[in-house]
């Protein structure tokens, strides 16, 4: 399946907001975080991308708040976010199961925010409602403010969490697997509607994510965390098309994996040989290729030999397992990129179009 | 359309003559141990008719009985809620070393005699006791005193608000809270407006329940009281004074108002459990 970048929102040219740097964290003797670092510019959409475990949300409450480092520092706008309190960081937190308030109507639960302001800084009744309905028409969720959390469904709670999140004019935006409990459809659908959100709010947004596909989709860089460590930061394309290690380029997307060696600038695998790949490293090498990133050719042609086991039609894809060099490999072509008279049996050659190599 | 499979019937065991016979069992059995007892109460309380029970209500100590009775329980009663809210707080949203044992140490009064609950008071605080000499020196009454009367009962029903909360904290993490502070909420705004709500039947709950049995103590509450008639015997103190002065009017009279304070403890815990189950404890089904 092809992946659709979205285009970033030139961030490089803007200032830089966020500054995390050499954060750590262990809870006892389990490393949470080893030696972070990362920077985010104004107005950027930032994802944090990893399994569970890998640190992700601890990095998230770090900028909130809700946790303190061992070392490290953060600055936001070039003050020391960690000399400050939670509640004077002014971040929206969007939490991953919501967190609304559940004695709270919708309307209160939006409003939380502005009410418990110092009765100097607190906005009149008045401005309240009207901030609360302007939210509401934002979140769209005009008519549910008499709701309370129990009677929305799980992509309206959301919102309301976002809506919340937004009354105080948070200086920075932070989504805890915002789309976590959602099922596949609303969670589709409330993809596009937070980009369009976080590009007419024009806040500084991170937010944590297990799933590739929608970091990839969603934001303008993808920091990829491991085992408390971040591996890499680019932008979703970069990322995707140069990972900097194999567990990279598995988390990213389904992988084929074959061993293989490069002499002299040329790379074997198995009975196929080509030019390495730029800046490959020398020897033993693992090469990894996307299983829709082929091109089939006649047992005569370039390529890996293989043998066609099974086929499978899966909607407009094609699943093709094959047999290459005694190892089972699973490939994806589109209806038209088959290659003709494809059945169990047939004898081809498959030649990876973009492979990766990394030092085994 | 799909057609739609109806749930499987929840089997039952059925065996034939059997149920009725355990219904039947445990009607005996309630009847005889409780309904029966509790009419007891009433008949032999009216057995003199309305005056003369209005007139044992109405007799000083009776009256000094239920205003001591009162008070202990308008003290030891906000003191263990207190208590209570701030041991499930920490217990629930908090990581700390010794967490479960101080789980243990709520729990304990419940696994000891209440006489023992009496008696480490006079221990500490009696003549003969840790603090006597101080104590009698500096002209300080706590034992067979009202101040004896409140710790006894205190530690009595110490467990009982903690126990209730705990759990339902624990279900309902610290989220909100957190939330809450990430939108500018103080400490003491986050738990006014976030806890507190959240907490607030279950809370009733353990507040019914300690009330109850504050009021209702009797073994601890007897080792620290001294029975001084009109200063230091609370309600049930006073029934057995009675009892034992072959005044039972008097007696069932004094007993009436508790077995009454029983029933609408029972009414008011029935009525909470029926209209707000779901807010007393996350995790519990009734």
């Amino acid at each position: 399946m092809p992946v659709t970048f979205p285009q970033a929102a030139n961030a490089e040219s803007s200032a830089l907001a966020l500054d995390i740097r050499g954060v750590s964290k262990a809870y006892g003797r389990f490393p949470a975080l080893k030696d972070v670092s990362l920077q985010a510019h104004d107005k950027e959409f930032l994802a944090l991308l990893g399994p569970s475990g890998s640190g992700k949300t601890t990095l998230l409450r770090v900028l909130a708040g809700l946790e303190t480092p061992d070392a490290g520092e953060v600055r936001f706008g070039g003050e020391d976010f960690l000399s400050l309190p939670v509640r004077r960081r002014r971040v929206g937190m969007v939490f991953q199961h919501y967190a609304l308030f559940r004695h709270m109507t919708v309307a209160q639960n939006i409003a939380f925010g502005l009410t418990v302001r110092p009765r100097a800084e607190r906005p009149a009744r008045e401005a309240v409602k009207a901030r609360v309905a302007e939210l509401l028409s934002l979140v769209q969720l005009e008519g549910l403010e008499k709701r309370f959390p129990a009677q929305l469904s799980g992509g309206q709670r959301q919102r309301v969490a976002l809506a919340r999140a937004l009354a105080i004019e948070p200086r920075m935006l932070l989504l805890d697997e915002p789309f976590g409990a959602l099922d596949a459809q609303v969670r589709r659908e409330l993809r596009r509607w937070l980009r369009e959100l976080h590009d007419r709010a024009g806040v500084t947004t991170v937010f944590v994510t297990h799933d590739q596909e929608e970091a990839l989709d969603l934001a303008d860089r993808v920091a990829i965390l491991k085992d408390g460590e971040l591996i890499q930061l680019g932008k979703p394309k970069d990322v995707y098309e140069a990972p900097a290690d194999p567990f990279v380029y598995d988390f990213l997307g389904a992988a084929c994996r074959m061993p293989g060696r490069v002499e002299g600038g040329r790379l074997t695998v198995a009975d196929w040989e080509s030019a390495a790949p730029k800046g490959a490293p020398e020897g033993s090498v693992e090469v990894f290729f996307r299983p829709d990133e082929v091109a089939f050719a006649p047992p005569d042609g370039a390529g890996l030999g293989a043998v066609v086991r099974a086929i499978a039609q899966r909607g407009p894809d094609v699943r093709i397992e094959c047999v290459i060099d005694g190892q089972t490999v699973e490939l994806e072509a589109h209806g038209p990129a088959l290659p003709p008279g494809v059945a169990p049996g047939l004898a081809l050659r498959i030649r990876p179009l973009r492979p990766r190599v990394y030092a085994s | 359309m799909t057609a739609v499979t109806p749930a499987a019937p929840i089997s039952r065991i059925r065996l034939p003559g059997i149920a009725p016979l355990l219904v039947l069992a445990s009607v005996a059995v309630m009847g005889g141990l409780v309904i029966l007892p509790l009419i007891t109460v009433f008949q032999s309380a009216f057995a003199k008719g309305l005056s003369t029970y209005l007139a044992a209500l109405k007799d000083p100590d009776a009256q000094a009985a239920i205003r001591l009775t009162l008070i202990v329980a308008a003290i030891a009663v906000p003191l263990n809620a207190a208590f209570g809210i701030a041991a499930a707080w920490c217990v629930a949203k908090f990581e700390f070393r010794g967490k479960s044992a101080l789980i243990t140490l709520i729990d304990l009064p419940f696994s000891f005699s209440p006489v023992v609950s009496g008696l480490v008071w006079v221990l500490l605080f009696g003549a003969q006791g840790w603090f006597g000499d101080y104590l009698v020196e500096h002209d300080i009454k706590i034992i067979f005193a009202l101040p004896g009367l409140v710790l006894a009962t205190i530690l009595v029903t110490l467990p009982f608000v903690a126990r209730e909360l705990i759990p339902l904290m624990q279900g309902q993490g610290s989220d909100e809270e957190a939330a809450a502070l990430t939108l500018g909420a103080s400490g003491f705004t986050t738990f006014w407006k976030i806890t507190l709500p959240n907490i607030r039947w279950a809370l009733l709950y353990g507040v019914l329940l300690c009330n109850a049995r504050a009021m209702g103590e009797f073994g601890a509450v007897s080792v620290v009281s001294g029975h001084i008639r009109g200063q230091t015997t609370t309600l049930p103190l006073h029934v057995e004074v009675l009892y034992n002065d072959y005044d039972f009017v008097g007696a069932f009279a004094a007993a009436s108002l508790l077995a009454s304070l029983g029933l609408v403890t029972l009414l008011l815990k029935t009525a909470l459990e029926w209209r707000h189950a779901g807010d007393l404890s996350a995790g519990r089904k009734r």
